[in-house]
């Protein structure tokens, strides 16, 4: 690696990073099925829910779509959260510090294949969904932006679980985040319209959630089409949310390093 | 081998268990789940009791409440696997059944451990929804509720404890939760039964957990339904399963010499 550029060090070590997710097949599993299990049961269960007055969609399914892309992409940065905590536990990072290999290549190849992951996510999640009667009403454009927005939110959700893994060096700190992760989501607007949450309190934090605008954003494109508010809502919150994960990231890099 | 040594095992075990429960505040893990899922149903989804057709009369944070403690104490069942688990991959498994005068004791003994967990988290959750303003309108009909949780408790004690006894290893844990979690949520969750549709609605007609949480409903609103009777034969018969699978998993361990 003596001499290569940032380029190709991240390169490998995102195909490192990728090729050890996709290794697990349990990883890989839970990945992709949770989502789509969780997607099932609720878009089924929560069906009758369409008939509220002022719902905005017709098909409970296409509303409870954007849910399985954004906890895939919670299920993704944990996982590589943990493997980056795996590899400071492991002493892959102090060894590669030893290196000429720089240390953010580490970070941005996780990231790296991060984005590799929401990237597939996104598109067998569309693929299945679409399958099973998801109407994507912006049409195939929109079903690019749609992975697109996916992608960035992964992305974002990956910063964090980085920022987590460099701050403890822990798998299992990582992985106990994990709650906190999903019960944000549930927290947010993604089982019902915020105009329909009737409990001021729930509305309020579903509000501060920045969950609530990723959700609207994604969900915007398949319900409504091409609604600019909340496409600049979502993908807005998704730029800040990476900026300021991976902007965290780095400062906890750099002090790891240090030590 | 007689009575006696069944039961002092037992009260060994459950004593050694509820004393590790209560120096790791961790304990409560089990319910924290339930909680987290309770708060976001019950806080997110009220305008669903609105739905034409939902006729739980003491509204929709009771009828999550419901759920929410059955989950509670179900999981508190399947932590107990995880924690069975762990013994047998420290050693302390082995130990034990090398000191037991009678090994069945052992079983009963985790499973008197799970009771106390089991009642703790539900309190948790119980707590929670009454704060929340869940109305309690079950009277001497809130001990049919109890009842069924108990045995929920019991028969998901006894299906880890199988899974963690023959597998003897905390990769067990995903094989006794999954399934679990599974039963859990491919029931009438969100709506009464007759509001959900398509396959979800097929699979909650099937699964037997369905009766047990409609008559749990049913206790809490203070109107026992007719499924009463069916509920309460589903919770004893999957105690008497699992109670079959825990001890033909106990018999498996001893064989592999564990």
């Amino acid at each position: 690696m003596r001499g290569s550029s940032l380029l190709v060090q991240v390169a490998s070590l995102a195909r490192r990073s990728t090729l050890r997710t996709l290794r697990q097949p349990a990883v890989v599993v839970s990945a992709i099925l949770f989502p789509m299990m969780f997607f099932a049961i609720n878009a089924y269960g929560l069906d009758a829910a369409t008939s509220i007055p002022g719902f905005p969609a017709d098909s409970y399914l296409d509303f409870a779509f954007a849910f399985p892309l954004v906890q895939a992409a919670l299920f993704g940065a944990i996982t590589a959260g943990a493997d980056l905590a795996r590899d400071i536990e492991s002493g892959f990072f102090d060894r590669l510090s030893l290196t000429p290999m720089r240390p953010s290549a580490l970070l941005l190849g996780m990231l790296a294949g991060v984005v590799a992951l929401g990237l597939i996510q996104g598109v067998i999640f569309l693929a299945v969904g679409v399958l099973f009667g998801v109407d994507v009403k912006s049409g195939f454009p929109g079903m690019v932006v749609l992975v697109l927005l996916t992608v960035l939110v992964a992305l974002g959700f990956g910063g964090i679980g980085a920022m987590l893994a460099l701050r403890t060096g822990s798998v299992e700190a990582v992985e106990s985040a994990f709650p906190l992760f999903f019960v944000s989501i549930f927290m947010s607007s993604v089982n019902l319209p915020r105009d329909l949450i009737e409990q001021n309190w729930f509305r309020y934090i579903a509000t501060a959630n920045p969950i609530s605008y990723l959700v609207e954003g994604l969900r915007s494109l398949v319900i409504t089409g091409w609604d600019a508010q909340a496409l600049l809502l979502g993908f807005g919150c998704a730029f800040a949310i990476i900026a300021l994960s991976v902007a965290g990231a780095s400062a906890l890099l750099r002090t790891r390093v240090a030590r | 081998m007689g009575g006696g040594g069944f039961f002092s095992v037992a009260f060994a075990v459950a004593g050694r268990q509820v004393y590790k429960y209560f120096a790791n505040p961790a304990f409560l893990a089990p319910a924290l789940f339930p909680l987290f899922f309770f708060v976001a149903f019950a806080g997110g989804l009220t305008g669903v009791g609105d739905v034409p057709g939902f006729d739980y009369e003491p509204g929709y944070v009771a009828f999550q409440y419901v759920w929410a403690l059955l989950q509670a104490v179900a999981m508190g069942g399947a932590f107990t696997g995880f924690s069975i688990a762990g013994d047998f991959e420290n050693g302390f498994a082995r130990r034990l059944l090398l000191a037991a005068s009678n090994r069945q004791g052992i079983i009963l003994g985790y499973t008197i451990a799970s009771l106390v967990r089991g009642a703790l988290t539900g309190i948790l959750v119980t707590v929670l929804a009454l704060l929340t303003g869940m109305p309690m309108s079950g009277g001497v009909d809130l001990f049919g509720l109890i009842g069924l949780a108990v045995l929920v408790n019991v028969a998901a004690t006894l299906f880890g404890a199988g899974v963690a006894m023959l597998l003897r290893t905390q990769q067990a844990g995903p094989v006794i939760r999954t399934p679990i979690f599974l039963v859990l949520f491919l029931a009438p969750v969100f709506v009464p039964l007759n509001l959900l549709s398509g396959w979800l609605e097929t699979i909650a007609r099937l699964n037997p957990f369905t009766t047990i949480l409609d008559a749990a409903r049913g206790f809490l609103a203070g109107t026992p339904t007719s499924v009463v009777l069916p509920a309460y034969a589903i919770g004893v018969a999957l105690v008497a399963i699992f109670a079959l699978w825990a001890v033909y998993a106990l018999r498996r361990a001893e064989k592999a010499g564990a």
